[in-house]
């Protein structure tokens, strides 16, 4: 046994694309076993590994967890990257649910009608450039610092570097007005462990594509 | 004593009814602030206190809270309502986050078209009984003899999976029928004495919304 955490999921982002950013950000190493197909999926159910017959499913630590969230809090309290007391967390955990949010509207777009594409598309724009990207700009302003929170490296700001990236595939040029913000990119991104997730050959998934959506479509009958 | 959190809100459970039960079961004094209408959203937002112009906003220790989840790990945390270590905090977590996608689905119904509600309430109903009760209840029976659902000790887990069941029993009276511990829990855990306060008449713990408020309610958002 390798004793890595291996992490259970169709080959794609949706919601373990956050927990492998967390593990690869903490410089953890860690295994994937693919849902390829609906027989997979209920392998899972039928032996019993997942707590609510959902995944993602992480095997961590002795533990099966699932539920996104518990398994981000998790990893981002045992690497140290969840600040360093109660208030920093609280901050931290602001921060980060609102990426979530963003994120989200943003993982639910490939399964819209086609549409509904340019409309979700410019929901997208509208959110990022007047709800969530000012509020981490001013967040940077406010500090002076490289970091969102406690002028050290935290979950908030892997979180924040991916809902950029993920954004950027939309609309390349959406951080034209918020220079913090890039500059903000630029650091993280080179932090030597982010480096490596970025690089091709990583773990890192890429934007979902038609045959992804169908196989997902597929596996969990939607 | 005096109070130590202020809730903004509107005058119902929505997203903020969570908190209110966690605050209570804390012994944590709060007074709440109902807007009841758009315009005084409008003014909330435009006051700089939303830090994501969205509710509920919590302030509390000098912080403007907003996002559910944060207030409530922040709550939980400070009034070791969160397990004795990581792995404790692990397995609450991933309880509570099941009981907060199950609170969704209720949340939602009442927005739901009078013509999809009972396909709706048919969905919410197969979720709870197939598959996130059976959890709690093989839980329970892992832990036999446990008062608690995490490392016997009393935390958040304890207070949101009744919060749960209360509302879900709501829905169907009979919920819990094919569930026997968790019936067993449900009245262990109403007898701890802040739930029970929590509980009574006249307590801040708000009632399932009225029909005839949702058009209300809808409009503010």
């Amino acid at each position: 046994m390798s004793g890595k955490p291996k992490l259970h999921y169709v080959n794609g982002r949706g919601r373990m694309e956050s927990i492998r950013w967390l593990l690869a950000a903490a410089g953890v190493e860690f295994e994937e076993q693919f849902i390829e197909t609906k027989e997979d999926l209920e392998k899972l159910l039928s032996d019993g590994l997942l707590l609510f017959q959902q995944v993602p499913m992480v095997e961590i630590d002795g533990m099966k967890m699932v539920q996104t969230r518990a398994i981000l809090s998790y990893i981002a309290a045992k690497y140290n990257l969840y600040g360093k007391d109660l208030k920093e967390r609280a901050l931290i955990d602001m921060y980060v649910e609102g990426t979530t949010d963003l994120m989200g509207i943003i993982m639910y777009l490939p399964f819209q009608p086609p549409e509904a594409k340019e409309k979700n598309l410019a929901l997208i724009t509208d959110k990022a450039t007047t709800r969530y990207f000012p509020v981490y700009e001013k967040v940077l302003k406010d500090q002076g610092q490289d970091y969102l929170v406690g002028n050290h490296f935290t979950w908030a700001d892997v979180h924040l570097l991916e809902a950029i990236l993920m954004v950027e595939e939309y609309k390349s040029d959406i951080l034209s007005k918020f220079p913090l913000l890039q500059a903000f990119k630029g650091r993280i991104s080179n932090i030597p462990t982010i480096k490596k997730f970025l690089q091709p050959g990583s773990q890192r998934k890429p934007p979902p594509d038609e045959k992804y959506i169908a196989q997902v479509k597929q596996i969990f009958n939607i | 004593m005096s109070v130590k959190a202020k809730l903004h809100y509107f005058n119902g459970r929505g997203r903020m009814e969570t908190i209110r039960w966690l605050l209570a079961v804390a012994g944590v004094e709060f007074e709440e602030y109902f807007f009841e209408t758009r315009e005084e959203l409008i003014k909330l937002q435009q006051s700089g206190v939303l830090l994501f112009q969205q509710v509920p906003l919590v302030e509390i220790d000098g912080m403007n809270m907003v996002q559910t989840r944060a207030i409530l790990n922040y709550i939980a945390a400070k009034h070791n309502l969160y397990g004795k270590h990581l792995k404790e905090r692990a397995l609450i977590d991933m309880y509570v986050e099941a009981t907060m996608d199950l609170n969704d689905l209720v949340m939602c119904h009442p927005m739901q078209p009078p013509e999809g509600r009972e396909k709706n309430l048919a969905l919410i109903v197969d979720k709870a009984t197939n598959r996130y009760f059976p959890a709690y209840e093989k839980v329970i029976l892992k832990d036999h003899g446990q008062d608690y659902l995490v490392g016997n000790q009393f935390s958040r887990a304890d207070v949101q999976v009744p919060e749960t069941i209360l509302m879900m029993e709501e829905m169907k009276p009979d919920i819990l029928a094919k569930f026997p511990l968790l019936q067993g829990f449900k009245a262990r855990i109403s007898n701890n004495p802040t739930i029970k306060k929590f509980l009574q008449p006249g307590s801040q713990r708000k009632s399932e919304i009225e029909e005839k408020m949702i058009p209300q309610v809808m409009k503010i958002f």
